[in-house]
């Protein structure tokens, strides 16, 4: 095997220090006790309880989760649907049209999604009187069809790497499409769903610019809330909120891969 | 999450629910090809044709703030009015054009970079030994599980001129004064790369860790020199990652809106921004969605076709 001696180790390390530079200065800053975040005056968790006592960033959490948790449940289903549909079936009418549609969402700039959702919205109401106005429903239709997107890739992937002899022998057995797919297909794809799943909701809770167009007033997501805050200059209950958001990703990727590790492939 | 259906439970709600379904003429397989395809029609298409359609209409005061294109008459007769003014606006306007031009020179700079930082950083990976591989990796996807906006943030506190970076460089003396690094363009190039960098680091590491170290030492004993290996070897085989992070990299940052947002300066321009600029503070809901066609046309039709293209080539070999 080729070493290059010296230089890949310290481009790495190199490397390294600049993805988690930024998240360690936010981390050590959210301790500080100075309003001026990078100049350090003392140990304080002042900016904890600022944090917990601000209505505003509180409510803008709980609905960015309820939205999150919504929107990562649909676009679960219907991509699994959509990646069945586009593995299992390998003729019918308009399968080219359903692939380019599920995948354009991946390359289309948020920009063009928000404001082509945001649109629609506005000519159903005029049309139909629904959606009423817009909050909380319309961001989670938007954010289904956008994370419906990364659903399917996953889904597929699993799917077309998958045994069909399994679910044949089931099917010579005499068991239904129906039961074939609850008793056989769906528990050996289940760790792509739940990886669907998290994408989705970590995508759904990152998402700033389509939530921003498609929200109405009084709906704002934590990240609408964050940038608004975050426009007007640094401010150390950010901080705060990143170090927690930052120990419970860091808590359970770690758990995950942790158990990823126990059970080497037990389902494939 | 929930748990999912085992064979011992003796309850199967679905052999009703086919039944059902089957009675009014619909069959598993038109269900699971009709839910998402519907879906999509409903929440994709059909907003980019109403994009499409505003885009041809004019600005108007009200709600919508548009004029319809469809009026009718009195006595009964249709009337179609489409304005092309808007694209011939942004035909004229040079903004539009210079911000077409400058995101398209962001996003390639910024794929460049990444490119140049990702590659050693994978290559160290793939060849790292085995038991360390999957904790670099996951080093490496980490930060993308945290939040963007708050990563971006974090660059605000490095780059500004008290920010981390300026006072540790006056600490050492190396400098006098702060220099401006917030809100220009080299700080929107940082928090580009930095936000995408996984993406093209796993995509490379992916193809690099595939790659056979015999064929390494074959070349090696072959006489050829490192250097001559990695540009006649490594470089040709690790292709399709090179391929597959610059996408990943580049198209979301032409696109790109908080980074410039944030980062950038007023004068970093970017169509993303001008886009959000266009609706939010000018409320010109027709000139937003012709910019959005133009993107479309511009950006987003050479990328799907682009990558149509390579599906093709990887489904052939």
């Amino acid at each position: 095997m080729m070493r290059r001696g010296w230089f890949l180790p310290i481009v790495a390390a190199l490397g390294f220090v600049f993805l988690y530079a930024p998240i360690v200065s936010l981390v050590v800053f959210s301790f500080n006790e100075n309003r001026l975040v990078t100049v350090w005056s003392g140990f304080s968790l002042r900016w904890y309880t600022a944090l917990f006592s601000d209505p505003q960033i509180l409510g803008a959490a709980w609905l960015s989760l309820q939205i999150a948790f919504v929107a990562a449940s649909i676009a679960t289903v219907l991509g699994t649907l959509c990646a069945i549909a586009l593995v299992r079936f390998k003729r019918f009418r308009g399968r080219t049209a359903l692939t380019g549609m599920v995948s354009a969402p991946l390359v289309m700039p948020d920009v063009i999604t928000g404001l082509s959702l945001l649109l629609l919205f506005v000519a159903m109401e005029a049309a139909f009187g629904w959606p009423a106005g817009r909050g909380m429903l319309t961001i989670i239709l938007a954010h289904s069809t956008f994370c419906m997107a990364y659903v399917t890739v996953v889904v597929r992937s699993r799917l077309s790497d998958l045994d069909l002899s399994l679910e044949e022998a089931a099917q010579d057995l005499g068991a239904g499409p129906v039961r074939v797919f609850f008793d056989i297909t769906l528990p050996i794809i289940a760790p792509a769903l739940v990886s669907g799943w998290l994408l989705g909701f970590t995508l759904s809770l990152d998402d700033l610019v389509i939530a921003s167009f498609v929200s109405g007033p009084g709906s704002s997501t934590l990240p609408m809330v964050i940038f608004s805050k975050v426009r007007l200059g640094v401010s150390p209950d950010v901080n705060a909120l990143a170090t927690i958001i930052i120990g419970i990703v860091a808590v359970g990727v770690v758990a995950a891969t942790l158990i990823g590790r126990r059970r080497p492939a037990s389902s494939s | 999450m929930s748990e999912t259906a085992t064979s011992a439970s003796p309850w199967r709600p679905w052999r009703f629910l086919s039944r059902r379904l089957n009675a009014i003429g619909l069959t598993g397989k038109g269900l699971v090809i009709l839910a998402p395809t519907l879906w999509l029609v409903v929440f994709f298409l059909v907003p980019l044709v109403i994009v499409g359609q505003i885009s041809l209409s004019l600005m108007a005061y009200g709600q919508p703030p548009y004029e319809p294109l469809l009026t009718f008459g009195a006595d009964g007769t249709v009337q179609l009015t489409l304005h092309l003014s808007n694209f011939l606006f942004l035909l004229s306007d040079s903004l539009y054009i210079n911000a077409y031009l400058s995101s398209l020179r962001v996003a390639f700079v910024s794929t460049v970079i990444a490119l140049l930082i990702g590659y050693p950083m994978a290559y160290y990976i793939a060849r790292a030994p085995e038991k360390y591989r999957h904790l670099l990796l996951m080093l490496v996807i980490l930060p993308f599980w945290t939040s963007f906006l708050l990563r971006v943030y974090a660059w605000i506190g490095f780059l500004r001129g008290n920010g981390v970076i300026n006072n540790f460089l006056m600490w050492t003396g190396l400098i006098d004064a702060p220099i401006t690094m917030l809100q220009t363009d080299f700080a929107v190039y940082v928090g580009i790369v930095y936000t995408y960098l996984p993406f093209m680091i796993l995509p490379l590491y992916t193809s690099l860790v595939k790659l056979d170290g015999t064929l390494l030492e074959a070349s090696a004993d072959l006489g050829a020199k490192p250097l001559r290996t990695f540009l006649s070897v490594t470089l040709p085989l690790s292709m399709p990652g090179i391929i597959a992070g610059s996408m990943l990299v580049f198209i979301p940052a032409i696109g790109e809106y908080v980074i410039p947002a944030l980062l950038g300066g007023p004068d970093t321009l970017m169509i993303g921004r001008v886009l959000w600029d266009e609706f939010f503070s000018n409320r010109d809901w027709p000139v937003a969605s012709a910019v959005a066609v133009a993107m479309l046309i511009v950006v987003v039709v050479p990328i799907m076709l682009m990558q149509r293209a390579q599906d093709a080539v990887v489904e052939r070999r």
